[in-house]
């Protein structure tokens, strides 16, 4: 029933969701081309955005902001309702796809309660932050070149030594270092202009005044493992690990997520980017092994991100994903998502696919064609595109990104014709594969040999 | 050809920059191609605490190599010495040879050697830019984990 709910899901979009993305593509556009000097075209994609909104509680400092953009004033505070704007639109978005898809599902979502802001934040750091992107909105992604790019070098420092600001951090450095791969940017032959403007209108929010991810509580229970998602850039490696959690002494079981992300370089790839999460034995054991955690105290933030500690998690029995997709997803209640969060990358809901045939490209479900989102198999893991294209079940992450995505996290496939579940996460505490092995040892262990140079160069 | 353009421009994902290939570090920990050059650092192969500072500029392909305390490479007559050579080899197992000579803008014959088609002579430059940017680098990794939700990184898939 699930599948041909979910064939509907695939015909078509939600009303109204082309237009918005049109007004997005429209902003995008100007912002190609900076705010330095607005010409007809983008001044029409301005005030196109800021009719959209007009109607909303931000309609008139939208309209001002749009306005005063056109006419070659570029303040801080224009920018952030630009900003504003946009992440409304693609907020809204993102709330067609995700009503619609838990519709399909059959999913349960908790409505988000309003949270308070961080508190303590560094405001002097985020006003740097707010002077380079200005400075991007201003030059446009065409005018960028190495000097600017590397205007933003700074800031990045700083950032990383605050722990409450990893995000914005993470997020500058992986778009900085996207600029510098394609400096001189006006030469591009094709330009990553909704990628960019995504990423610069998500930097200018959190440089307003820090994240806004509200405030934890402690939560005790078992969880159970669905699958890990990868997210990594040259400077960051990042496990997240999708699961059911089973509150200790009863109560609804919870869609959750946790993470554990550490910094590297972008010449630590592949299966060795494990070595760096060697912090947290009892979760990269777990995932290796397929067991169940049982946990006590974790953090649990409004957004249903459970904040690991490693210290307050044993690892339990055996516990094979397929079966606790298949027990529990069906029950679990999924978490809120908080309002600025709201854009349709941050869709990332866990489902189980069985039964299905495909090509390699598409699986079919309910009569319509899934595409595989093949580009999120990560290097450090054993999935690959010929393992998804033998597969019969899938634990994955449905995703949008001008279509419906699914990316594996884990598959029953066949392996010389004998059927295998493979993971993401296989490998979290070293590659077990003899060609992977061999592979890393060729490179030998280059953590160790940069942490080496590390210690002997730098300054205390 | 257009239709594919703009949708993959309409994409909130793509891979904008190519994924770099593992190597040794042990001989050359750092190099990277960003601010008009080829640049990196090569470990000393007689003293442990020292390093060269190697580098090759995009275009007029001058070159340059010094310690770390920018006292000139002796090695460094009228070509490319060995740090150089361990620099540019290094460079082309992590970018592939493609994306490194279209960085220094060097057209290298079929079957061809990186250093052997630049155009440029030996130059002084100030090793300080390069190896701080080395020292850059090395900081990431005292640069304590996370363990907060980082929406952000659904922006940057781990990809093969």
């Amino acid at each position: 029933m699930t599948d041909t709910r979910l064939g509907e899901l695939l015909t078509g979009l939600p009303a109204g969701t082309g237009e918005a993305l049109d007004l997005v593509t429209g902003f995008d556009g100007a912002f190609a081309l900076g705010f330095a000097r607005v010409g007809e075209e983008a001044e029409s994609a301005l005030s196109g955005l800021a009719g959209a909104l007009a109607a909303t509680p931000v309609g008139a400092r939208i309209a001002e902001a749009a306005e005063k953009v056109a006419a070659g004033s570029v303040a801080d505070e224009h920018l952030a309702a630009l900003a504003g704007g946009r992440a409304a639109l693609l907020g809204a978005v993102h709330d067609a796809l995700l009503s619609g898809l838990d519709a399909a599902l059959g999913r349960t979502r908790e409505a988000w309660q309003p949270a308070a802001p961080a508190a303590g934040i560094p405001v002097n750091l985020l006003e740097g932050c707010r002077v380079w992107l200005r400075e991007l909105a201003i030059t446009g992604w065409r005018g960028v070149d190495h000097d600017l790019v590397t205007a933003c070098d700074q800031a990045v420092e700083a950032l990383l030594g605050v722990p409450e600001l990893r995000g914005l951090a993470v997020l500058l450095d992986g778009l900085a270092a996207e600029l510098r791969a394609s400096c001189p940017v006006a030469t591009v032959d094709r330009l990553p202009a909704r990628r960019w403007a995504d990423l610069w209108t998500r930097g200018l929010l959190l440089a307003q005044s820090g994240p806004w991810q509200g405030t934890a509580e402690p939560v005790s229970g078992r969880l159970l493992v669905l699958g890990a998602d990868v997210h990594e850039h040259g400077t960051v490696v990042r496990v997240q690990v999708h699961g059911v959690l089973e509150p200790a002494g009863g109560g609804t079981p919870r869609l959750v997520r946790t993470s554990v992300a550490a910094a590297k370089v972008e010449t630590i790839v592949g299966p060795a980017v494990w070595r760096l999460l060697a912090g947290y034995p009892v979760l990269m054991g777990a995932l290796a092994e397929r067991r169940v955690l049982d946990v006590t105290d974790l953090p649990l933030l409004p957004g249903g991100d459970l904040v690991w500690h490693d210290d307050r998690a044993t690892a339990g029995a055996e516990a094979d994903p397929f079966t606790t997709a298949r027990v529990m997803l069906g029950g679990a209640v999924a978490a809120p998502v908080p309002p600025l969060d709201r854009h349709p990358v941050r869709i990332a809901e866990p489902v189980l696919l069985e039964g299905y045939t495909t090509d390699g490209t598409t699986l079919d479900v309910g009569g319509e064609g899934l595409e595989w989102d093949l580009d999120r198999l990560p290097a450090c893991g054993p999935l690959t595109p010929e393992l998804v294209a033998a597969s019969t079940g899938c634990v994955g992450l449905l995703r949008w990104d001008g279509r419906w995505l699914l990316q594996p996290l884990a598959v029953q496939t066949a392996v010389k014709r004998k059927p295998v579940a493979v993971h993401t996460a296989d490998w979290a505490t070293g590659p077990t594969d003899p060609k992977a092995v061999k592979a890393e040892a060729k490179a030998g262990d280059v953590v160790a040999v940069l942490r080496e140079r590390a210690g002997r160069l730098l300054r205390k | 050809m257009d239709a594919d353009i703009s949708a993959w421009e309409q994409r909130s994902v793509v891979r904008v920059v190519p994924p770099v290939q593992p190597r040794k570090l042990a001989k050359v920990p750092f190099v990277e191609l960003a601010d008009g050059r080829l640049q990196g650092v090569v470990s000393s192969g007689s003293d442990i605490a020292r390093v060269y500072v190697s580098s090759i500029a995009a275009g007029t392909h001058a070159y340059t190599c010094s310690t770390n305390n920018n006292r000139p490479c002796g090695g460094l007559y009228g070509t490319p010495c060995k740090h150089l050579r361990a620099l540019a080899d290094e460079a082309v197992l992590q970018y592939g040879l493609d994306r490194v000579a279209r960085y220094l803008r060097v057209e290298v014959a079929a079957g061809g050697d990186l250093l052997g088609s630049l155009s440029g002579g030996p130059t002084r430059a100030p090793a300080a830019a390069v190896f701080a940017r080395f020292l850059r680098h090395l900081a990431y990794l005292e640069v304590p984990d996370s363990t907060a939700p980082l929406a952000e990184l659904h922006w940057f898939p781990a990809v093969r």
